[in-house]
């Protein structure tokens, strides 16, 4: 089954330094067209750090430097000749807390195809986000309120929907569930799944039951010390995820997954 | 056990524990000295301005506003010169400041290094000249703008002059406004594609107009009760005609004011109040404008 996706993101020998911090080390890895790749991990060993720096977010981190090579589908994403700014049109982001813009909804949703210049068939757009994200029905009657009227689940969705709006290839979500309840949090994983026929999906989890539930392959972070006594995040098994839960090859992973981490 | 964990051991709470173990007084006495303050500050205020009112009453009618100035005829005198004055300086002042006030904010907030060097000069410099007085602003107008760029005695002078002293507090209180809108949705907007500049535009300057326009509006009116850099600038205190453009030599109220308390006979302190009258209106406009925005607009997030 996932042998079907090509590789879509590749990372060689990656690593990320905040000024002279190396905070990551050595990531190589390959993910998938149209799967779900978890990040999991103890607190602190880089799986944001590594989910922004898929998209260029890190840019805007001052000091913040990239080694190694990213590239999507062959291309080099740090090439000198990149504009961060086209990679997060096709990268696309949703934070850990819901960021709806003080806007209405339809603004928000309409918001990235506006400022990539598109002016007509907005509400055709609108339209379809909303849908794709499962928020269409709830909101269809109030699309001119606040974004920020809504519940955090609904404002998640909206978020989602702002995301594809731009007609991403890649969408990078770290730890989406992470304010929400129990049950907007399976609405949001069964979204992911659906979302998954079109999109790749790369998730950063606290949650043990949802990188099981919705993701196709898991990669486990953990932080250790180098020989200077400095914490750094590295990469300690990539696999399928139904083998990294049952038959992970490293003690450590296993220890995390199982819940004897610490 | 040791004793420096004794010292902070719970305390026991027993038998007479709540009850108040401090005097009374102090308390008490504390809050009469805080009324009677708020008291001293209220009445002289009150006091301010009913004898405004009641004295400038008789001639706050309509004749102030279509009337110009007369030296012989104080009965049928207007101010119209004087609020014409205004408006022109006021405006052209707006359009002046707000521009490169809200542009110097943004570059500070959203391009300048917040460690830099250059940064914290402008930084500690920006807060040092919103404190420096008017009137040193009226002897760099008067030396820079009027003499050494020869743009004499008008209504040009006067708004750069005033925009000079009103640049540091709308600086000021357009970078609070852009500080406060949260980080999280400059990365939403740049996440979706936005460029930077986008970002600004569409996102960071709208979610903090409240709060500029609640700082423009507040430093307008300080540049608008200003006489002193323009006495210095030289408005002419009489003048019996609006202006009539950017290089036209002008009057504005607090001048007039000024000119007319200074004169011997009474009708012209009766003027003077009506005037005063009108000034203060306009403030109270204005800044209640400024209250009614950041109460709508306060806390979003
Ligand atoms: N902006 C930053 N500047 C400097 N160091 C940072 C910055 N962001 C993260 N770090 C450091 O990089 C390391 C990895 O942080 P990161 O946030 O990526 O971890 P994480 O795996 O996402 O943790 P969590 O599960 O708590 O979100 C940490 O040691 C952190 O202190
Ligand atoms: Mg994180």
């Amino acid at each position: 089954m996932w042998d079907a996706g090509e590789t879509i993101l590749n990372l060689w020998n990656v690593g990320v330094w905040y000024g002279d911090y190396h905070a990551l080390r050595g990531v190589s890895m390959d993910m998938r067209r149209n799967e779900i790749t978890a990040l999991i991990g103890p607190s602190g060993c880089g799986k944001s750090t590594l989910l922004r720096s898929l998209n260029r977010m890190n840019d805007l981190i001052p000091g913040t430097r990239v080694d190694g090579s990213i590239t999507v589908q062959g291309q080099d994403i740090y090439a000198p000749d990149v504009d961060p700014v086209e990679v997060r049109r096709h990268i696309g982001m949703v934070f850990q807390k819901p960021n709806p813009f003080p806007k209405s909804i339809y603004d928000n949703v309409a918001y990235g195809p506006r400022v990539l210049g598109q002016k007509k068939g907005l509400d055709d757009v609108v339209e379809e986000a909303l849908t794709r994200a499962a928020l269409w029905d709830e909101v269809k009657d109030k699309l001119k309120s606040s974004g920020l009227a809504l519940s955090g689940g609904q404002q998640q969705r909206l978020c989602i929907a702002r995301c594809i709006a731009v007609r991403p290839q890649i969408i990078l979500m770290d730890e989406p569930c992470a304010s929400l309840d129990p049950i907007a949090t399976l609405k949001i994983e069964d979204l992911m799944q659906e979302l998954a026929s079109d999109y790749t999906i790369i998730i950063v989890t606290h949650n043990m039951q949802q990188a099981a539930r919705v993701s196709d392959r898991t990669a486990f972070f953990t932080a250790k010390l180098d020989g200077d006594g400095e914490r750094f995040g590295e990469l300690v098994e990539y696999d399928v995820t139904h083998t990294m839960f049952t038959q992970p090859k490293d003690q450590r992973t296993e220890d995390y997954v199982s819940g004897r981490y610490g | 056990m040791s004793p420096t964990l004794d010292d902070i051991a719970p305390l026991e709470i027993e038998a007479g524990t709540l009850q108040s173990h401090h005097s009374e007084l102090p308390e008490k006495g504390f809050r009469w000295v805080l009324l009677l303050s708020l008291a001293i500050a209220l009445l002289t205020l009150a006091a301010l301005l009913a004898f405004i009112l009641v004295s400038g009453a008789p001639r706050f009618n309509l004749q102030l506003f279509t009337n110009m100035p007369s030296i012989r005829l104080p009965e049928i005198a207007g101010a119209q010169s004087a609020i014409t004055g205004t408006i022109w300086v006021i405006v052209t002042t707006a359009v002046i400041s707000l521009p490169v006030g809200i542009m110097a904010a943004v570059y500070l907030e959203e391009y300048g290094n917040p460690n830099g060097r250059f940064h914290r000069l402008v930084e500690i410099n920006i807060q040092n000249l919103a404190a420096v007085p008017s009137i040193v602003y009226g002897i760099l107008g008067l030396g820079v703008i009027a003499r050494a760029l020869a743009l004499g005695q008008t209504v040009i002078t006067a708004a750069l002059t005033l925009s000079l002293l009103i640049l540091p507090i709308i600086i000021i209180s357009t970078r609070e406004a852009i500080r406060a809108v949260p980080q999280s949705i400059r990365f939403g907007s740049m996440a979706l594609g936005a460029t930077k500049w986008q970002t600004i535009w569409k996102q960071v300057l709208p979610a903090a107009t409240p709060g500029t326009a609640t700082g423009a509006i507040l430093a307008l009116s300080r540049a608008i009760g200003e006489a002193a850099p323009l006495l210095l600038l030289g408005a002419v205190t009489f003048i019996t005609f609006n202006p009539n453009g950017l290089m036209s030599s002008y009057t504005v109220m607090p001048i007039q004011i000024y000119n007319w308390v200074s004169q011997s006979r009474d009708a012209f302190h009766v003027l003077a109040a009506a005037l005063c009258i009108v000034l203060l209106l306009l403030l109270l406009l204005m800044n209640g404008a400024a209250i009614f925005l950041r109460n709508k607009y306060q806390k979003r997030w």
